[in-house]
């Protein structure tokens, strides 16, 4: 028998004498401080790379917030409002009425604001396109104002509300500062007057876009994500999952397999915006979807994101240990029970943090929307799946493109709104897998 | 320990053997593991299988409950029954072999659950309580056996990870008892034990030797001498010898088993 004899018994080959090492020769030494050197200049191009990355991180935040906080803020101006039924143009008994609030909703507040305005002397012409929402918001919430005087505070136009802001440089020549003189004392005027005030913007946050900078709001755009997230979520988190089951724990090893794990990781570097024009084509154009909805533009980012999620959740379903398999294979669990009692279990904290990341990765995308018409200009808070909306990248897109100044502090303050949700997210992910993960 | 295994029946010729193989092969993809084996596995006694690694032990005892199905590539020929009934049949539910020939492996490898649930998994899997009460008492008797009751009865609700690896292989071969198997087959049980917590399983199998057909795979010849009644020698993925434990390290007839159990290769 070969095998029995032992290795040992093989003929020894004749070994090369050798001289002892000596430590303490000069190159030997100088050998070794260079190799202290070399360690030490890594360690720190390491740390310098951590601060370049670090700055760069820290001046765009910088930049940001600068320009973006005041986006949080509006400027106001006080009115004094007498609400004149007949200048409404409506019936006072009327109002008392069963009809009374809808009689109110089409009431002519413009002719009312206009009335108001004259107290403003020279600055009649500052108040905000709507602020006569403002005068209809507070008689429809207290119709007992009718025929009384209240005193209102309504916003004014974007170039008041930055003259306020000081955005403007006064000291520039006119023709560059971006504001007209008439802006200026009219600003001025309302300053001197006392009329003036800066306080949060509500219509900022839960509002939907406008032409106007100083009506216009994330909230919208916001709700817009949410109810693409929700779909794409629904669709992509399912279907990515049991991918990755079905290609770690059941497929057959071999040719295919091998092809298909090779596209799929293809896919997930495919350009977003592929993604988009599939959508256009087969879901608008092939399957009759209606445009700019949420449905559509979830679907097309759950196609997208779909590929991150069945990696990450193969790698979390790798990484669960074949012992634990074994140990309910041989206790006579079936297959699928060894997956959803066993596996799938262990491998959540890995395959959720893939997901959200996933996920994150979807609500900061804004190519393959702009195919399906996510761009579209939509002023109000989307009602449902199917109605237009946008979402909060576009909507820094669409801001960041528009040429009036009042917009720079709106695109800046969208992003902050933008990267805080982003952060919630990843904050979500790192707290999830912290505490789900076993270690065995 | 059992350095004098109790005075045992005579070798298989009479007894009904609860597993019998015949002419098993195995292939892994082209190479051959198993080539030829056939074997009386007994009810009444231990029967360890020994020799040097890489000769097919492992790959032949996870055939007898059909372990080798979930190897990629891994193929079964010749007949191996379980009292009478061929395993590999089309019609054998191998969820319910995998019962009924419970398995416990070379590294412990409790669930990350609680004791408790370590233990009750399988007869839940299996629908073998009716209440709660019936399962307390399923998981109770399965720790007794096991000789982990007084250990574990004031921390059933802990993780079973958190134990000792001598206590988590216990664990493991409660849970196999759990399911009330007719064979159990170790793979290498101690091999990532210390030597006392190797004492306490090599106690445990003589204690549940004639209750349950054990089959136990090692490294050790030592321990194959301690804890077994019945000893097959394999080498090269073929059966060299099988016959009595003590015939076996007393009086080879084979001298690759000779060789091997005198420290000569392996």
């Amino acid at each position: 028998m070969a095998t029995v004899s032992s290795p040992l018994a093989a003929p020894a080959a004749p070994i090369a004498e050798r001289q002892p090492t000596d430590w303490t020769t000069p190159a030997m030494q100088s050998r070794i401080a260079a190799r202290y050197r070399a360690e030490r200049n890594f360690r720190r191009l390491g740390a310098a790379a951590l601060v370049i990355a670090a700055s760069f991180l820290a001046f765009l935040l910088f930049t940001i917030v600068r320009d973006g906080w005041t986006g949080f803020q509006r400027t106001e101006t006080r009115i004094d409002v007498q609400f004149d039924a007949a200048t409404l143009g409506v019936d006072p008994a009327a109002v008392a009425g069963p009809q009374g609030q809808s009689l109110l909703a089409r009431a002519d507040y413009q002719a009312l604001l206009l009335k108001a305005a004259e107290q403003l002397g020279p600055a009649d012409g500052t108040l905000s396109d709507a602020a006569w929402m403002e005068l209809r918001e507070a008689l429809m919430d207290n119709p007992a104002l009718l025929g009384k005087r209240a005193s209102l505070w309504v916003p004014v136009r974007s170039s008041i509300d930055l003259l306020a802001k000081g955005k403007y440089d006064l000291t520039a020549p006119a023709e560059s500062r971006g504001v007209t003189d008439r802006e200026v004392s009219d600003w001025r005027w309302l300053e001197k007057a006392g009329r003036l005030r800066t306080g949060f913007n509500t219509t900022f946050l839960f509002g939907a876009d406008s032409t106007e900078p100083e009506l216009a709001g994330i909230g919208g755009a916001a709700l817009g994500s949410l109810l693409t997230l929700a779909v794409t979520i629904a669709i992509a988190f399912p279907l990515g999952v049991f991918s990755a089951v079905w290609l770690e724990e059941f497929a057959p090893k071999g040719r295919l397999a091998d092809i298909i794990e090779l596209s799929i990781n293809n896919l997930a570097a495919v350009p977003s915006i592929i993604f988009g024009l599939l959508g256009l084509a087969f879901f608008l154009n092939f399957a009759g979807m209606p445009r700019s909805a949420p449905l559509v533009g979830g679907i097309t980012l759950a196609l997208m994101i779909m590929p991150v999620i069945v990696i990450a959740s193969r790698v979390a379903i790798k990484a669960v240990p074949p012992s634990i398999r074994d140990a309910a294979l041989g206790i006579g669990a079936s297959p699928i029970q060894v997956v959803f009692h066993h596996v799938l279990p262990l491998a959540l904290p890995g395959i959720m943090t893939g997901t959200i990341i996933g996920i994150a990765r979807a609500l900061g995308e804004t190519a393959p929307l702009l195919l399906i018409g996510m761009r579209a200009f939509v002023t109000d808070v989307p009602q449902g799946f199917t109605s237009p909306a946008t979402v909060l990248p576009m909507q820094v897109f669409l801001w960041s493109d528009d040429v009036q100044r009042g917009f720079v502090e709106k695109t800046s303050a969208a992003i902050m709104v933008l990267m805080l949700v982003l952060i919630a997210m990843n904050s979500l992910a790192i707290y999830l897998r912290n505490r789900f993960e076993r270690r065995w | 320990m059992n350095q004098n295994p109790a005075p045992k029946p005579a070798i298989g010729h009479n007894a009904v053997p609860k597993m019998t193989a015949r002419d098993v092969n195995v292939f892994y993809g082209q190479k051959q593991a198993i080539k030829n084996v056939s074997i009386d596995i007994s009810a009444e006694h231990v029967t360890a299988f020994i020799g040097p690694s890489g000769c097919g032990k492992s790959t032949f005892l996870r055939c007898l409950n059909r372990m080798n199905d979930t190897v990629d590539g891994a193929r079964v020929e010749g007949r191996i029954e379980l009292d009478g009934e061929d395993v590999y049949a089309s019609n054998m539910d191998v969820v319910q072999l995998r019962a009924r020939v419970g398995m416990v492996f070379q590294k412990p490898n409790p669930f990350p659950k609680s004791i408790y649930e370590n233990v009750a998994y399988g007869p839940r899997l299996h629908g073998l309580a009716r209440s709660k009460a019936d399962m307390d008492e399923i998981v109770e008797s399965a720790l007794k056996r096991a000789g982990l009751w007084d250990e574990a009865k004031d921390r059933l609700g802990e993780s079973g990870t958190a134990m000792s690896g001598g206590q988590q292989q216990r664990l493991c071969i409660a849970r196999a008892i759990a399911v009330d198997p007719e064979v159990i087959l170790m793979d290498e049980p101690c091999s990532a034990l210390d030597p006392i917590a190797t004492a306490r399983i090599e106690e445990l199998i003589d204690e549940l030797r004639g209750r349950y057909a054990i089959v136990i795979v090692t490294h050790n010849m030592q321990q194959a001498a301690r804890v077994s009644q019945k000893t097959a020698f394999f080498h090269l993925g073929t059966l060299v010898e099988y016959d009595d434990t003590s015939s076996i390290f007393t009086n080879p007839k084979a001298t690759r088993t000779k060789d091997y159990i005198t420290g000569r290769y392996g």
